[in-house]
């Protein structure tokens, strides 16, 4: 009969503790989340009210609710999703599927790459400059979502570039070898793969730009508007902000309020992330290689 | 005899080094042309050049002249026409990632035949053609990417047919084909050289000697040898390596 070897044994009690030390960091990595949340709920959830969700503040903020900026942050990140999504994929087809390798693009991939980096006060700075300034938007949606645009861009292209080299070469070129153009190729082989990676990125950063604060700081998002706006060239409230203004600007806001505001905040990106999970795991399923 | 394919002073090189030599060849028409030779002989190379699949890799540089019919394949700047008349057969299956049926209608699809009824008929002559019919048959909506190894390759040479190539370029189309089905393919392909010109690379010499009309025996990056059948596997060539590959000793 087979019998372990010491050797062996020693190997089997080193995987196990290896496995231990992983599984812990994990844990202790997730706690971090956990325990914001519970935090947030146990302060906050006295203030959570219907009400509060669907009224305007009132009282100098310090009653009524936060309707104006749920509205606001939801524009904010739709008109920037709207802009960046289409120019990020685009320039990530280029970059991956058109672009020789040569000095120009490889300077294209640093600096995107580097935009990433870039702090998002410098972005407002830069948002206030063109958007705002030159190109004479005012302080507005229109400028502030350009300017979360511009900040997710390079958040998209890498994602989507990741997604578009996820599909394997070998696909590419069965499908050039029969005579399919390089637009084709991409339209039915490329595309259609990577199409799961690609959504997962973009909705990821609906949830970064829901949170963004100081990117939208000088470029749209007012401290208090007594109205809803009407329009993209409207200034709006929103919810990052509020968040911010009611911690720190304003005297005499009951306690629960900032926690309520963070929470739903929280649940609001935390809702998108997971319809990203989602999306993830039912292309999964439907996986075809 | 009719040229199909003149091959004049090509060079490849992938950056560093030449892995195709200036060689020049003349394919005719209707012939079987087998390549052996051993491995980084610049075979696969040569097969690649002939579809200008050189244009998708990044290093790549090739230069010299390629003539199909007597026209250079480099004066249209979009390769795609030029692919439509070469079937090309890689060494490693790749089914598609989608239905057995969109994978061999796939080319003509893409081409602009929008006629069901010329697609079926089509798919069906193709995965005959390539042995492959009846084992997929009754599931021709399944997936082609969970065929097995073999049948994934019948499956590159149906798609290869698909769009009636003028030329068929193989490279090792039977290394996960069992013996059996091989037989059946060789037969196809004898059958098939009667419309098409078929330039075949492979390791397995005996195929070479029962399928090629003429073969030419590779070593880095140029051709040793170049003969009809009867002759090269008769002990008449050019260069001592040649018969001594041929007969196992060296490679």
């Amino acid at each position: 009969m087979f019998k372990p070897s010491n050797h062996l044994l020693n190997k089997e009690i080193k995987e196990k503790k290896f496995k231990n030390l992983l599984s812990s960091i994990t844990f202790f990595l997730f706690l971090p989340a956990l325990i914001i949340i519970f935090w947030l709920f146990v302060k906050g959830h006295s203030a959570l009210s219907w009400d509060f969700l669907l009224m305007d503040p009132i009282e100098g903020m310090t009653a009524g609710g936060i309707f104006p900026t749920i509205i606001g942050t939801f524009w904010l990140v739709v008109i920037s999703v709207l802009v960046a999504c289409p120019m990020g994929v685009i320039a990530a087809i280029y970059l991956s599927e058109y672009a020789k390798d040569n000095k120009l693009t490889r300077i294209i991939r640093l600096a995107i790459l580097n935009l990433a980096g870039v702090p998002s006060i410098v972005h407002a700075l830069f948002g206030l400059g063109a958007f705002v300034l030159f190109m004479k938007m005012g302080t507005s949606i229109l400028a502030a979502s350009l300017t979360l645009a511009v900040m997710n861009l390079p958040v998209i292209i890498t994602s989507t570039l990741e997604s578009l080299k996820a599909v394997p070469q070998s696909y590419r070129e069965a499908s050039w070898n029969v005579g399919a153009s390089k637009l084709q190729t991409i339209r039915h082989i490329v595309l259609p793969n990577s199409l799961p990676g690609i959504l997962t990125g973009v909705v990821f950063s609906v949830g970064r730009s829901a949170g963004e604060t100081a990117a939208i700081l000088f470029t749209g998002v007012a401290f208090y508007l007594p109205f809803l706006p009407k329009s993209v060239f409207d200034q709006c409230m929103a919810l990052s902000m509020h968040l911010f203004t009611i911690s720190t600007q304003v005297v005499g806001v009951p306690d629960a309020f900032p926690y309520a505001t963070a929470l739903v905040l929280i649940l609001l990106i935390l809702s998108v992330n997971s319809i990203a999970v989602a999306l993830r795991s039912y292309f999964r399923m439907k996986r075809k290689w | 005899m009719n040229k199909k394919i003149e091959i004049k002073n090509l060079t490849v090189n992938y950056g560093t080094k030449d892995v195709i030599h200036n060689l020049s060849l003349d394919i005719y028409q209707n012939e079987v042309l087998a390549i052996i030779g051993p491995a980084n002989s610049g075979k696969s190379s040569l097969l690649r050049s002939l579809n200008r699949m050189m244009d998708f890799h990044p290093t790549a540089k090739v230069s010299g002249d390629i003539k199909l019919d007597g026209e250079s394949i480099y004066l249209d700047e979009d390769s795609t026409f030029l692919r439509r008349r070469i079937g090309m057969v890689s060494p490693l299956p790749v089914g598609l990632p989608m239905s057995i049926r969109e994978n061999v209608t796939y080319a003509p699809r893409m081409a602009g035949c929008k006629d069901q009824k010329e697609l079926d008929f089509i798919m069906e002559d193709c995965l005959k053609k390539a042995a492959l019919w009846d084992e997929v048959k009754d599931r021709l909506d399944g997936l082609a990417t969970k065929l097995s190894g073999g049948q994934q390759q019948r499956l590159t040479i149906a798609r290869a047919l698909s769009h009636h190539p003028e030329v068929l370029c193989l490279d090792e189309f039977s290394i996960a084909i069992d013996p059996v089905t091989t037989m059946k393919i060789e037969a196809v392909l004898h059958e098939l050289k009667k419309n098409m010109t078929i330039v075949m690379v492979t390791n397995v010499i005996n195929q070479a000697k029962r399928l090629g009309d003429r073969t030419a025996m590779m070593l880095h990056g140029s051709i040793l040898d170049l003969d009809e059948n009867e002759k090269l596997f008769n002990g008449v060539v050019k260069d001592q390596r040649t018969k001594e590959y041929i007969e196992g000793l060296f490679g």
